[in-house]
């Protein structure tokens, strides 16, 4: 406590030499605190964003990152605590109001219309207006004005609903320079985002702090930081832990601060002795035209990654093996039993669960119990049920089980999921792989938006299950996940295996080298 | 991880901590039923009489059991709002065979109202069996699935009777579902308790109890944990009906007649009922007790405005207006609930 004290007001003392043309920082908070029943999700945090910087907010799921972004933005209002636009005390009861002195922020969850066009999301709230109608040509000119200096290839009339996750999050950051931008908060924003377009992003964030623009930076990746960061804030358990340098603080120290505790190594060992053929596919065709002739094995006890792009079809063949997509053509074997048709009960009964990439769209109920949650894809089955009652009590015994396992925090099982942490609802998810005697577990995406001492846990996890002789196919975007867990890889581009890599060969390069069309096919 | 116990942090303290507190985790509905107490006590001094209390139970059953089905409905994200036609074309069609059968053979009493039985439930079922269908393997939207099964029910069952009502059943039917009592307990609260009794078990004791508010938390995630989602709603629906069909013999019973137009208010009371107990509009939220609660409460309301003689057109607006405080209030308890989240 007291050595993080002595940190923080060593780092307030040094904030008045260092500024870029202004007498003081863009944006500094003093004591800012945000309680909330039986949370203090924020505790006197001291911040500042300078003109020109990146800045970016390091910690856990839960440190209060969001909590602080929020009232930035106006969103939320501090419980106690003070922001200073350039030097002035400010209040922000809306958005409004932060929008007004040019602080954006573009969260997480979009806030687009998705039957409307960009132009008219970009506008929301301020419409072109002429004699008090509507005045829809000025405004898509606006709007083009606005992407192409932003050089986004973005047509002002196309509808929301019609682009990808990727353009749809352009649009997001187009609206934050609908009017003169100082401020942009941007919360995870590559998450969902290409390679290229990822290069794209940052491209324009060095233009924008070329203009002097302040950007407040969410991220759980250690490589974007180096990439993109001028100074990183540590946050956690809602408290200021310190502010370093970007470039030269090491990875290692990052963890350190953030976790407060030395992390060995982030993945595991695993020693995987390939056993039987668990799941063999051959020649795969779906109904919607996303796989075309996909072959692959899976063995007892081994690891496949499947890496690719998104969109390559390593999602699709994750659910098509689970029977979540109609299948045209091939065949699916498993455990040596061919499965004409394949269907999440069949596979499930037979031993096979596929755990989605979007907990929250596809994963979990969120206004039920936690242990429900855990137990939904095996409550039909033994031990929960002799399948026409339900044993609660062993129900809520083997879910306190697996909650003890998985270091869920809370361990409260009747708690509703909405009301923990991202990780923690993360582990709810992969809980279910242990509520039966599953062969085959595919795992799609299972760290996206975790943090990094929720992700090693997750790793150990799935070592564990290969180690205790599971076949596991992990789907991952995350490109050291598939390097460092699989003993075999399988890279996927438009809807076919490009190249299968195992052993030495599993590196970097020769996994990035079939991430794109290959000249002669 | 950033939680603490002590209970400077709270800001929910002082006088109105505790209410607070009990409406965030209770909902509206107990503080609606002390108030109504409250009042209808001071207007009438025959409100909280032992007689009166079995009024309001007896006169309460059939909404109860309907507001039951209407929870299914309710929890899987959608709404039944053919309810008032399944008790019409139940009663009509329940009715039209008892009174038949016993006029052919008068002697055979039971034999009368165990056919009546039979075809009134498996009538008014016939139409959840059309709701189910459509919503579960059509992908019509429960609203206007409902919608418009309501308004085809309702034309069968005028049709049938041309709009008069139907005699000539079994006395013994009306005396005994109707009016018969054991232990000094009407039959029909029986009859409630034990459906609530089943529904309970179904509901918190059986795996498909268990799917039907996995589909209406999260439908895509109920898909990919293998769970039938279309057999699970297509039941729900079928259940609805069965339980709202179930009412409508025993209000028939009660009335002695078969009627058309019986069970108008049904979809909006059971909607009420249901709301005010706190099941969500969005599916997947809504304990089986509260309903009943709030399906009593409306009774209460009706009966407390009766015997302080409100007017029974004025009665409408009360219970217009007491849907929407519920909605309010669930939103405002949202929202509380909202900051409980870091």
């Amino acid at each position: 406590m007291s050595r993080q004290a002595g940190k923080a007001s060593q780092h307030r003392a040094g904030e008045g030499t260092e500024d870029h043309g202004y007498p003081c920082p863009l944006v500094q908070t003093v004591a800012l605190t945000r309680d909330y029943p039986g949370i203090r999700a924020l505790d006197n945090v001291d911040f500042s964003l300078r003109a020109g910087e990146v800045h970016v907010l390091f910690g856990e799921n839960g440190a209060g990152k969001s909590t602080l972004i929020s009232m930035l933005a106006g969103a939320t209002m501090p419980t106690s605590g003070q922001i200073l636009f350039r030097g002035k005390a400010v209040e922000f009861d809306n958005v409004h109001a932060a929008r007004n002195l040019g602080i954006s922020a573009v969260f997480q969850e979009f806030s687009l219309i998705p039957q409307m066009s960009v132009a008219e999301n970009m506008f929301l709230g301020a419409e072109e207006r002429r004699r008090g109608f509507l005045h829809s040509g000025a405004q898509t000119m606006k709007a083009r004005a606005v992407l192409d200096d932003l050089d986004f290839r973005l047509d002002p009339t196309e509808r929301i609903d019609r682009l990808s996750r990727a353009e749809q999050q352009m649009v997001e950051i187009a609206k934050a320079f609908r009017s003169d931008l100082s401020v942009l908060i941007l919360d995870e924003p590559t998450a969902s985002l290409t390679v290229h377009e990822t290069d794209h992003l940052f491209a324009l964030l060095r233009r924008l702090r070329k203009q002097d623009v302040g950007i407040v930076y969410i991220t759980h990746r250690i490589a974007e930081i180096r990439e993109i960061g001028d100074r990183v804030t540590i946050l956690r358990d809602g408290r200021f832990v310190d502010t370093v340098d970007a470039k030269s603080t090491s990875e290692d120290e990052l963890v350190r601060l953030m976790t407060g505790r030395v992390v060995g190594e982030v993945f595991p060992k695993v020693s995987s002795e390939p056993g039987d053929t668990v799941l063999e596919v051959r020649n795969l065709h779906t109904d919607d035209g996303s796989l075309n002739g996909v072959s692959a094995t899976v063995r007892k006890g081994e690891i496949v990654g499947l890496a690719g792009l998104i969109g390559s079809g390593k999602s699709r063949f994750g659910k098509a093996c689970f029977g979540a997509v109609g299948l045209r053509r091939g065949t699916v074997t498993f455990k040596g039993e061919r499965i004409p048709k394949p269907t999440p009960r069949t596979m499930l009964d037979r031993g096979l669960l596929y755990l989605p990439p979007d907990r929250r769209d596809d994963g979990l109920m969120m206004m039920r119990p936690a242990f429900e949650n855990m137990s939904l894809a095996a409550v039909g089955m033994r031990p929960f049920s002799n399948g026409w009652i339900v044993d609660g009590r062993r129900e809520r015994k083997i879910a306190g089980a697996l909650a003890e396992r998985l270091k869920l925090a809370p361990p409260r099982l009747d708690r509703t999921t909405e009301q923990f942490s991202g990780g923690n609802q993360q582990k709810l998810m992969l809980a279910r792989s242990l509520t039966s005697r599953f062969d085959l577990l595919i795992f799609d995406e299972p760290t996206v938006g975790v943090d990094v001492g929720t992700r090693s846990a997750i790793y150990e996890f799935i070592a564990e299950l290969c180690e205790i002789g599971a076949a596991v196919l992990l789907i991952s975007s995350d490109l050291p996940e598939i390097l460092n867990l699989s003993s075999r890889v399988y890279v996927f581009f438009g809807g076919s295996i490009q190249v299968e890599l195992a052993g030495d060969q599993i590196n970097e390069e020769n996994v990035l080298a079939s991430f794109f069309e290959r000249e002669a096919a | 991880m950033a939680i603490r116990t002590d209970t400077t942090a709270r800001p929910y303290s002082g006088i109105f901590g505790l209410p607070k507190k009990l409406f965030v985790k209770l909902g509206i509905l107990p503080f609606l039923l002390a108030i109504a107490i409250v009042i209808f006590a001071a207007m009438s001094d025959n409100f909280l009489t032992g007689r009166n209390i079995m009024n309001v139970l007896r006169q309460s059953v059939y909404l109860t059991i309907v507001s039951l089905g209407q929870m299914l409905a309710l929890v899987t994200g959608g709404f039944d709002l053919s309810v008032g036609t399944i008790l019409a074309l139940t009663s009509v069609v329940g009715a039209l065979a008892m009174a038949s059968v016993h006029a052919a053979v008068p002697e055979a009493v039971w034999l009368a109202m165990a056919v009546g039985f039979l075809a009134g439930i498996g009538a008014g079922t016939a139409i959840g069996v059309c709701n189910g269908i459509g919503v579960a393997f059509f992908n019509v939207s429960p609203f206007m699935m409902s919608l418009g099964m309501a308004s085809v029910g309702f034309g069968i069952a005028l049709y049938l009777t041309g709009g008069v009502p139907v005699y000539g059943m079994p006395r013994e039917f009306g005396d005994l579902f109707g009016f018969g009592t054991l232990a000094g307990i009407p039959l029909p609260i029986y009859a409630a308790v034990v459906v609530a009794a089943i529904l309970h078990v179904v509901l918190y004791r059986t795996p498909f109890g268990r799917y039907v508010y996995a589909v209406g938390g999260n439908i895509k995630a109920a898909r990919l944990s293998g769970i039938g989602t279309r057999s699970v709603l297509f039941r729900t629906y079928v259940l609805c009906a069965a339980l709202a069909a179930f009412a409508g013999m025993l209000l028939t019973a009660r009335l002695d007649t078969g009627e058309a137009n019986i069970g108008a208010t049904m979809p909006l009371l059971s909607i009420a009922a249901c709301v005010i107990a706190g099941v969500s509009l969005r599916g997947g939220v809504g304990r089986l007790e509260n309903v009943i609660l709030g399906a009593l409460f409306i009774g209460l309301v009706q009966n407390g405005m009766n015997l302080a003689r409100i007017e029974s057109y004025l009665q409408i607006v009360v219970l217009g207006a007491l849907l929407i405080l519920a909605v309010i209030a669930d939103q405002i308890r949202l929202r509380y609930l909202a900051s409980f989240k870091d």
